[in-house]
């Protein structure tokens, strides 16, 4: 039995003033030293990251978060996804609708019939899908390249400007993949209509 | 592109998790080596700290309750941190204190490792809470977890019953595995835009005119432990959908690197303390194979999109967008959401209610099996069942004593597995059917139908398989939701971590059997197949019919 003798040494009253002292311990170092620890050195090495990526105008207002989507409902601006809590960054979260839950189809359909009536020169079938669905965060920044090409011709006519003008905007603004592999390629609505707005002529 | 992306996410996890497992059985094996001058100094300050004067091996009933009494009383202090909130300091936003049965299920929602969230982050708990309720048992629950893995190795590989000193691997644990990484990871995160501060929600006027209040915090931080500890809560109530929580793709690589590496390297750590190498990869095939299968599931699934809306004439080729984001896809989406749910994190990318059906059922059948990867060290741990369970099953067949790693496995081990097996079932589906026979139940469900049952069952599934994530329209913040996932949380984590300790206690005690002729060898493809068999039989047999009157029966409906 000299093995188990070895075992006796830690007595359960000790097992549980040891487990006492190690749980203030870990209170201190993982609950306020690591998380205090990490906010000075992300102030300190990146601090417009660490502040929320911030963005401002051209008269140096801070317009949002380029992070951040935006409700833009003036249809003469690129417009972002659907958002069921409509941006609202104070708070987060999307209508959760299961495929095939009867509420999820009535609203796209809304939806389809609204952007009919807003862009009558674009068919419905150039009309893709992420603007017509709810992101996951319900602050999604961006919509996909194909989804700023198709609302060209409505604001080509809003605010007379060119298509081909808007189409090298839009170009312009194409985000890549990472490391040119992974994600999807995007574009930045909030970025998209600052530049926009600096074409001026409405 | 889709697939080259997830392939290679998979490659450099192949390639980890070799000197992961590694540095993981040489920070346990307790063994010098080159990182003790680095970390031994601060060890001995901590040890000190805590009063651990000798570091004597433990038995198994010692290690169990050192990690219950730890336990115990961290969630008795964070109950009461959370119940004071509102009147302690670093809150910034004016948090109130939380209820009740809110704060109940919270401090255990963390402590097991689940972080099953009925709060919503940017209104229901201060900086202060994220920090020292939140983050700090993101570091307790996973390191618990972890070293528990490590003791049923010690103890199903060593002999003479001693499963190794908890107090000291549980300060390893945070010393030479979490704290350094989530340092790095962290600052990584914020690099890439993922905010880190302590001040109070931004307000703009935003370019279309309207006014925007924007939340943020200490987001960072949490993220990276959230991941590496395999927690799954996040600072916002959509989780790793948010972009602040995740920027970008790229982000989202290194969240599903971070919450995949360690538990996926446990099995070559097993073969190391094992002293068999090939034993340790034929249980990461295993769970590598149930992997693909099921991350195919997805995929495909999410691609093909929603046949409701395809029929709507849009340009649907993107697939099924609803509660996903543009940065990710479905590609990016698919991926996390199988990573997530088989190393039970919990953490989401994208909203997992409104999956299609079969792409939804991919995740709910990874958290009721547990053990494709599985949390940290849980799902080894419940991989370890199932392989004696299958050596038990052979043994049967030929008419031998079945053994594991030369031990007999006789009916004291075989009772501990069976409660182990039949708890897991039996929480999940027990509290479902109750949830259906009570409007207190039925009232939460957003979604009429099948999808409504896969409301209830993703969220007993989530609490059980402590992963946490959840089929989010649910309306889960009253008493009988917080209530009832908080005790399916408990019995979920310690029922089954008690069982197999004292398996691996019981094993240890024995002597070890001279290989012979007959000896059925564990470390062989063959296993490897009758494990991935074992796992599906006993899987499809408990959870199929409740499958059936779910997921399958919505995707069959959905026309």
């Amino acid at each position: 039995m000299k093995t188990t003798a070895k075992f006796e040494e830690v007595s359960h009253g000790s097992i549980w003033l040891i487990a006492l002292r190690s749980s203030l311990l870990f209170m201190v170092i993982c609950g306020i030293a690591y998380p205090l620890a990490s906010t000075g050195l992300a102030q300190l090495i990146f601090p417009h990251q660490a502040n929320g990526s911030m963005i401002k105008d051209s008269t140096g207002h801070t317009v949002g978060s380029e992070l951040i989507g935006q409700t833009f409902a003036d249809p003469s601006f690129f417009q972002g996804r659907i958002s069921s809590i409509d941006n609202d960054g104070a708070g987060s979260g999307s209508g959760n609708y299961a495929p095939s839950n009867p509420e999820l189809l009535k609203r796209v359909k809304d939806s389809i019939a609204q952007w009919e009536k807003e862009n009558p020169k674009v068919p419905v079938s150039e009309l893709p899908v992420d603007l017509i669905t709810n992101s996951g965060s319900g602050l999604d920044p961006h919509i996909t390249p194909a989804s700023a090409e198709v609302q060209i011709p409505r604001i080509s006519a809003l605010r007379h400007i060119p298509e081909e003008q808007l189409k090298q905007l839009v170009a312009k603004s194409i985000e890549g993949r990472d490391l040119g592999v992974f994600g999807e390629e995007r574009v930045n609505v909030l970025k998209l209509n600052l530049e926009l707005q600096k074409l001026g002529s409405k | 592109m889709d697939i080259l992306q997830i392939c290679i996410v998979i490659a450099v996890l192949l390639l980890l998790v070799k000197p992961v497992g590694s540095y993981i059985y040489h920070v346990f094996s307790n063994e010098e080596n080159r990182t003790d001058k680095i970390f031994g100094p601060v060890e001995k300050l901590f040890f000190k700290i805590i009063g651990l004067k000798n570091r004597s091996g433990m038995n198994w009933k010692k290690y169990a309750l050192s990690m219950i009494a730890t336990n115990i009383i961290l969630v008795a202090v964070s109950y009461l941190i959370l119940r004071l909130m509102g009147g302690l300091p670093v809150n910034p936003n004016q948090t109130g204190n939380m209820e009740a049965s809110l704060s109940f299920n919270t401090v255990i929602s963390f402590m097991t490792n689940t972080n099953l969230q009925h709060y919503s982050g940017e209104s229901g708990m201060s900086y202060f809470g994220q920090m020292i309720v939140i983050t700090m048992m993101m570091f307790t629950s996973a390191a618990s977890g972890l070293v528990i893995a490590i003791a049923f190795m010690r103890g199903i590989t060593r002999r003479g019953g001693g499963m190794g000193n908890f107090f000291e691997d549980f300060v390893k644990a945070h010393t030479r595995v979490f704290l350094p990484l989530a340092l790095i990871v962290t600052l990584v995160l914020v690099g890439l835009q993922v905010p880190q501060t302590l001040e109070p929600t931004v307000t703009v006027n935003t370019l279309g005119g309207a006014v925007q209040h924007i939340a943020m915090g200490p987001v960072a931080s949490l993220e990276s432990i959230k991941h590496l500890g395999t927690n799954g809560g996040g600072f916002f109530g959509v989780n790793s959908a948010h972009p602040f929580e995740n920027p970008r793709p790229l982000t989202n690589v290194i969240e599903i690197l971070s919450m995949w590496t360690i538990s996926a390297a446990l099995p070559y750590t097993f073969g190391r303390f094992a002293k068999n190498r090939k034993q340790g990869w034929i249980i990461f095939s295993a769970m590598m194979v149930l992997f693909v299968a099921f991350l195919c599931l997805t995929y495909f699934s999410e691609k093909s999109g929603n046949p409701l809306i395809n029929q709507l004439g849009i340009n649907s080729t993107q697939g099924s967008m609803e509660g996903k984001e543009v940065r990710f896809g479905v590609a990016q989406s698919a991926l996390f959401t199988t990573v997530t749910t088989a190393a039970t994190t919990g953490s989401v990318n994208n909203m997992h209610d409104t999956l299609t059906p079969l792409g939804g059922l991919a995740p709910l059948a990874e958290m009721m099996l547990n053990v494709v990867f599985g949390g940290k060290g849980v799902g080894f741990v419940n991989m370890m069942m199932y392989a004696i369970l299958g050596v038990f099953i052979c043994g049967l067949m030929v008419g031998r004593t079945p053994e594991f790693l030369g031990r007999k496995i006789e009916s004291r081990e075989m009772k501990l597995i069976a409660i182990a097996i039949l708890a897991h079932p039996f929480i999940i589906l027990v509290p479902t059917a109750i949830s259906f026979m009570t409007h207190l139940g039925t009232d939460a469900l957003s979604n009429p139908m099948y999808h409504g049952l896969s409301q209830s069952l993703y969220e007993y599934t989530s609490s059980a398989a402590n992963n946490g994530s959840g089929f989010e329209g649910l309306g889960d913040n009253t008493v009988f939701w917080n209530v009832s996932t908080g005790l399916v949380m408990l019995l979920g984590r310690y029922v089954s971590i008690i069982a197999l300790l004292g398996v691996a206690g019981s094993l240890s005690r024995k002597r070890t059997v001279p290989e012979t002729i007959g000896t059925f060898h564990t470390d062989t493809k063959l296993f490897g197949g009758i494990l991935v068999g074992t796992v599906l039989l006993i899987g499809a047999l408990t959870f199929l019919p409740v499958l059936v009157l779910g997921p399958v029966a919505e995707f069959l409906t959905l026309k």
